[in-house]
C-alpha cells in the first residue's frame, strides 16, 4: 500500500492546493491534483468541441454552403465529434471527478496505484498532442472512422488513430486503478453495500473501459497497418470487409456510451437524497443495475448495423436484446424520482442539474425504441433524429449530470462557494438552449433531413434556423457558468467542511482536502444515504 | 396514416411503418408525461416549505413492489415495442415476386442506374407505379446510403457486396433519393430521384429507348436539351453554376477560358476540351482539383454530350 505512506506536505489552508510551481502539479502523485489536471484539460476540449458546434450551426443557417466549403465543413464535424467523445465526455467524469472523488467516497488517502494515475495523465496528454499534430491534414472522415474512406482519405487518419489508441490505453489505466482501489482500499466498515452509489457506478465504469477499450485500440492498429502497410483487413479488393470495420468499432463504441453515462447516473445518485433529505430509494436496484448495464452493453452493438447488410436474423436478436437496456435504466429513473416522495427538497444549482438530468435524459431515453425497433431503425437510421437523441442523452444526460457533479463538488474542490444566483441564471440558459437546439432535430430527422450534410434541401431550413438560435442561447449559458466558476475561483467565500449537509466521507475532509484527504482513516458504521428523520 | 409524419407516405409500407412511429411516440408520450409528471409534483409538493428548517421526512429505503412493477411493466411494454417493429420490417425485407429489378451503383459522388434490359441513367430512377421494386445495390468506391424518406426505407450501399431492398410504390410521383453514410466532401450532393410512373406512360417511356418526350426532341433547342442532361446526370452535384465552388470547377465562364492543369501546362477551354472532359475527365485535370470524376462514356450518349458542351457554351 504504497498510496497510504505517502502523504506530502501537510495540509495548511489550501489543503492539497497549498504547494506551488509547476513541478508540484506535473510530477504529483495526489489523485485530486491528477483529478483536477483532468479536468482542466477535458473541460478546455469540451469548449473547444463547443466552439465547433457553433461553426457548424453557424453554416447551417443557409441550405447552401455560405462561409465554409463543404470540406471545411466535414472537418468541423470530425474534429466536433471527436473531441467530444474522446477528449471530454468519456475522461472528464471518470478521470476528472472520479479522480478527486474516488478515494474521499472510499475514506482512502490516495488511489491503489498514485504512479500508474500519473502516468495515465500523461498518456493522455501525450495522446491529444499527437491529436493535435494530426491537424497538419486535418480529417473528415466523422468521428466514426467508417472504413474505406478512412483508409484512402488523403487526411491525417494513421496519426490520429496512434493519437486515440494513446488516449484508449490511458483510459485502461484509470479503469484498472479504479477497480483496484475500489476492491482494496474501502475504509474499515464499508461495505460493498455502504459504498455511496457513485462508487457503483464508477466501478461498472472501470469494467467497461478495462474490456472493451483494448477492441477499439486493436482496430485502430488494423486501420493503421491498412493505411501504411496496404494490408487489407477492411478493404474488399484484398479479401476484407469494410463492414468488419463497425463490427469492431461498436464492439467498443457501444459499450462506452455506458462509460459515458454511468459516472453521470452515479452523481445524480448522490445529488437527489443529499438535496431531498430522504435516503435513496432502492439502493441495491440502483448499484446492480449499474452492472447490469455495463453488461448489456456488450451485446448491443449491431443496433447501429441494422442497414449495413446483416442478416435480418441478427438484426432480430440486436434489436431484441437492444431493448433490455432499456429496464435497467428506466429502473433508475422510477428510484430516483421515489426518493423525492416526502422529501425536504431545496432547489441549488447541483439539485437543478440534477432534475434537469432527469428530464432530458427522459426524452433520450424514450426516443431510443424508435431506433431499436427495426421498422422504424431503418426510416430514421442516419438522420438528425439520431443527432437528436444522442445529444439528448449524452449532453442533456451525461453534461448536465457532470454540470450538477462541478457544482456539488465544487466548494469541496476549491475551497470556495459559488455565486449560486449566477449559477441559476446559467441553468436557465442551458435548460432553454439546449432544448431549442435539439428538439427541432428530432422533427427534421423524422421529415428525413440526413446528418453530415453539409448542404440541405430548402425544406428544411426553418428548423435549422431555430436549432442555431437556440445553440446560440445555450452558448451564452455555458459561458455565464464558466464566468461563475472563474469568479468562485478567485472570489468565492470560504467554503465549510460540509455545506450541503451530506453524509458521504468526502465532506469530513476539509475544504479543499489536504493531501492525506484524511487525519485519520475514518471508520464506517453505516451507508451514506441515512437522510430520513423517522417520526417518533 | 398518410402525412402523419409530416411528409407524405408513397406506399402502404410506409404507412405500417408510421402505424409502428406513432405507437411508441404514444408510449413515449404517456411515460414521459407520467414520470416527469410526478417528479414535477413531488419537487413542489415536498419543496422545503419554511427557509432554514427541513421538513420532518420518513425512513424510506425502498418497496419490493413497486422495484418489482417497474421491472415488469417496462419489460412487457418493451417486447410488444420489439415485436411490432420486428414483424413490419420483416415483412419489408421479405423477397417478392415478380420485382422490377434496378441495378443502382453508388460512387463519389452519384448514383448509376442500370436497367436489366441495358439502359443507363444517372441520379434518376424510373419505375412503374403498382408493381414491386427491387434496387440492387453496390458501391465502386467507399460506403454510400440509399435512403428513399417517403417509402421510409434505407440500406447501405457496400464495396465488395452487394444490397438489397424492397418498395412497392403506390402512387406516382418524383420521391427524394438521399446518400446517408458520410462519404466526403460532396456527401451532402450525393442526391438522386425515384420517378414512379403511372404503368401506361412507363411503358410509353422504354419505347422511347429510355428517353423522354419522344417527339419533341427534335425540335428541342440544343442548348436547352443539354441543360436537362446535365441536370439529369448529377453534374451540379460537383460543378456549381453560381456562387461557391464544390467539388469540381465552376461551369459558368469555362468555355473560351484558358485552363491550367495539374501537369504545368494549359489548355483553351473548347468545345473538343469539354468534350473530352466528359468522356474521359482524368485525361487534362484541372490544377487544384482531386482527380475524382468518372467517365460518361458509356452513360451518356454522343448526342447529349454534345447537347451538354452546347449548354456549357451558354453560360458565361
Amino acid at each position: 500500500m504504497e498510496a497510504i505512506g505517502r502523504p506530502e506536505a501537510g495540509g495548511n489552508g489550501g489543503g492539497y492546493l497549498a504547494e506551488r510551481g509547476w513541478r508540484s502539479w506535473a510530477f504529483t502523485l495526489d489523485h485530486k491534483r491528477i483529478g483536477a489536471m483532468y479536468l482542466w484539460t477535458t473541460i478546455f476540449f469540451f469548449l473547444v468541441g463547443g466552439v465547433f458546434a457553433l461553426l457548424l450551426r453557424l453554416e447551417l443557417l443557409s441550405p447552401q454552403t455560405r462561409y465554409f466549403s463543404n470540406h471545411a465543413y466535414n472537418v468541423f464535424f470530425t474534429l466536433h465529434g471527436s473531441m467530444m467523445i474522446f477528449l471530454f465526455i468519456i475522461p472528464a467524469i471518470p478521470s476528472g471527478l472520479g479522480n478527486f472523488f474516488i478515494p474521499l467516497h472510499l475514506g482512502a488517502r490516495d488511489v491503489a496505484f498514485p504512479r500508474l494515475n500519473l502516468a495515465s495523465y500523461w498518456v493522455f496528454v501525450a495522446g491529444f498532442l499527437v491529436i493535435i499534430g494530426s491537424l497538419v491534414a486535418p480529417m473528415d472522415t466523422g468521428w466514426t472512422f467508417y472504413t474505406p474512406y478512412s483508409a484512402k482519405s488523403a487526411a491525417a487518419v494513421t496519426t490520429l488513430s496512434l493519437g486515440l489508441f494513446l488516449i484508449g490505453l490511458s483510459s485502461i489505466l484509470t479503469g484498472l486503478n479504479f477497480i483496484v482501489t475500489i476492491h482494496k482500499l474501502r475504509a474499515p466498515g464499508m461495505t460493498w453495500h455502504r459504498m455511496p452509489l457513485f462508487l457503483w457506478s464508477m466501478y461498472a465504469t472501470s469494467i467497461i473501459q478495462v474490456i472493451a477499450t483494448p477492441v477499439v485500440g486493436v482496430t485502430f492498429l488494423l486501420l493503421a497497418a491498412e493505411r501504411l502497410l496496404g494490408v487489407g483487413f477492411y478493404d474488399p479488393a484484398k479479401g476484407g470487409d469494410p463492414v468488419l470495420f463497425q463490427h469492431f468499432f461498436w464492439f467498443y463504441s457501444h459499450p462506452v456510451v455506458y462509460v459515458m453515462i454511468l459516472p453521470a447516473m452515479g452523481i445524480i445518485s448522490e445529488v437527489i437524497p443529499v438535496f431531498s433529505r430522504k435516503p435513496i430509494f432502492g439502493y441495491k436496484a440502483i448499484a446492480y443495475s449499474s452492472l447490469a448495464i455495463a453488461f448489456l452493453g456488450f451485446l448491443v452493438w449491431g443496433h447501429h448495423m441494422f442497414t449495413s447488410g446483416m442478416s435480418p436474423l441478427a438484426n432480430a436478436i440486436f434489436s431484441f436484446l437492444t431493448f433490455f437496456v432499456a429496464v435497467p435504466t428506466a429502473v433508475k429513473v422510477f428510484n430516483w424520482i421515489a426518493t423525492l416522495y416526502k422529501g425536504s427538497i431545496t432547489f441549488e444549482s447541483p439539485m437543478l442539474y440534477a432534475l434537469t438530468f432527469i428530464f432530458l435524459f427522459a426524452v433520450g431515453g424514450l426516443t431510443g425504441p424508435f431506433l431499436g425497433a427495426l421498422a422504424t431503425n431503418v426510416q430514421l437510421h442516419d438522420t438528425y433524429f439520431v443527432v437528436a437523441h444522442f445529444h439528448y442523452t449524452m449532453m442533456g444526460g451525461t453534461v448536465m449530470g457532470f454540470f450538477a457533479g462541478l457544482h456539488y463538488w465544487f466548494p469541496k474542490m476549491t475551497g470556495k462557494m459559488l455565486n449560486e444566483k449566477v449559477a441559476r441564471l446559467a441553468w436557465a440558459l442551458v435548460f432553454v438552449g439546449f432544448n431549442v437546439t435539439f428538439f427541432t432535430m428530432f422533427i427534421a430527422g423524422t421529415r428525413g433531413m440526413p446528418r453530415r450534410y453539409a448542404e440541405y434541401l430548402p425544406k428544411f431550413h426553418t428548423e435549422n434556423v431555430i436549432s442555431t438560435i437556440g445553440s446560440v442561447v445555450l452558448a451564452v449559458g455555458i459561458l455565464v457558468m464558466c464566468w461563475n466558476f472563474f469568479q468562485g475561483l478567485r472570489k468565492g467565500g470560504p467554503a465549510p467542511a460540509n455545506p450541503w449537509r451530506a453524509l458521504s466521507l468526502e465532506w469530513k475532509a476539509a475544504s479543499p482536502p489536504d493531501t492525506e484527504n484524511f487525519h485519520e482513516i475514518p471508520i464506517v458504521t453505516e451507508w451514506p444515504y441515512g437522510y430520513g428523520t423517522p417520526k417518533a | 396514416m398518410d402525412n402523419v409524419l409530416a411528409f407524405g407516405a408513397a406506399s402502404g409500407q410506409a404507412a405500417r411503418v408510421d402505424a409502428v412511429f406513432l405507437l411508441i411516440l404514444v408510449v413515449g408520450v404517456f411515460f414521459f408525461f407520467l414520470t416527469q409528471g410526478i417528479m414535477i409534483y413531488f419537487a413542489v409538493k415536498y419543496r422545503r416549505r419554511v427557509p432554514g428548517r427541513d421538513n420532518e421526512t420518513p425512513d424510506i429505503h425502498g418497496n419490493p413492489m413497486l422495484e418489482f412493477l417497474w421491472i415488469l411493466i417496462p419489460s412487457l411494454v418493451v417486447v410488444a415495442i420489439f415485436y411490432y417493429g420486428w414483424r413490419v420490417y420483416t415483412d419489408q425485407r421479405t423477397s417478392v415476386a415478380g420485382a422490377t429489378e434496378v441495378h443502382v451503383n453508388a460512387r463519389q459522388w452519384m448514383y448509376e442506374v442500370k436497367y436489366p434490359d441495358g439502359r443507363t441513367a444517372i441520379n434518376e430512377i424510373r419505375v412503374p407505379a403498382g408493381k414491386p421494386v427491387k434496387f440492387i445495390l453496390s458501391a465502386a468506391d467507399v460506403l454510400h446510403g440509399f435512403y428513399l424518406p417517403d417509402f421510409r426505407v434505407k440500406m447501405d450501399m457496400i464495396p465488395g457486396r452487394v444490397t438489397t431492398l424492397w418498395v412497392q410504390p403506390d402512387r406516382p410521383g418524383s420521391y427524394q433519393i438521399y446518400c446517408t453514410v458520410y462519404c466526403g466532401t460532396g456527401h451532402s450532393n450525393m442526391l438522386a430521384r425515384l420517378i414512379v410512373m403511372p404503368p401506361g406512360e412507363y411503358a410509353e417511356w422504354v419505347e422511347h429507348g429510355g428517353r423522354e418526350g419522344g417527339e419533341a426532341e427534335g425540335k428541342e433547342p440544343l442548348h436547352e436539351r443539354g441543360e436537362r442532361v446535365v441536370k439529369g446526370a448529377g453534374c451540379l452535384n460537383c460543378h456549381a453554376v453560381e456562387g461557391k465552388e464544390k467539388i469540381g470547377p465552376n461551369f459558368r465562364g469555362v468555355y473560351g477560358s484558358t485552363v491550367p492543369l495539374a501537369d504545368g501546362t494549359s489548355v483553351k477551354a473548347d468545345e473538343e476540351y469539354l468534350r473530352e472532359s466528359i468522356v474521359d475527365p482524368g485525361a487534362k485535370v484541372v490544377k487544384g482539383y482531386p482527380n475524382v470524376m468518372p467517365t460518361f462514356k458509356t452513360s451518356m450518349p454522343p448526342d447529349d454530350v454534345r447537347a451538354a458542351v452546347e449548354y456549357l457554351k451558354t453560360l458565361k
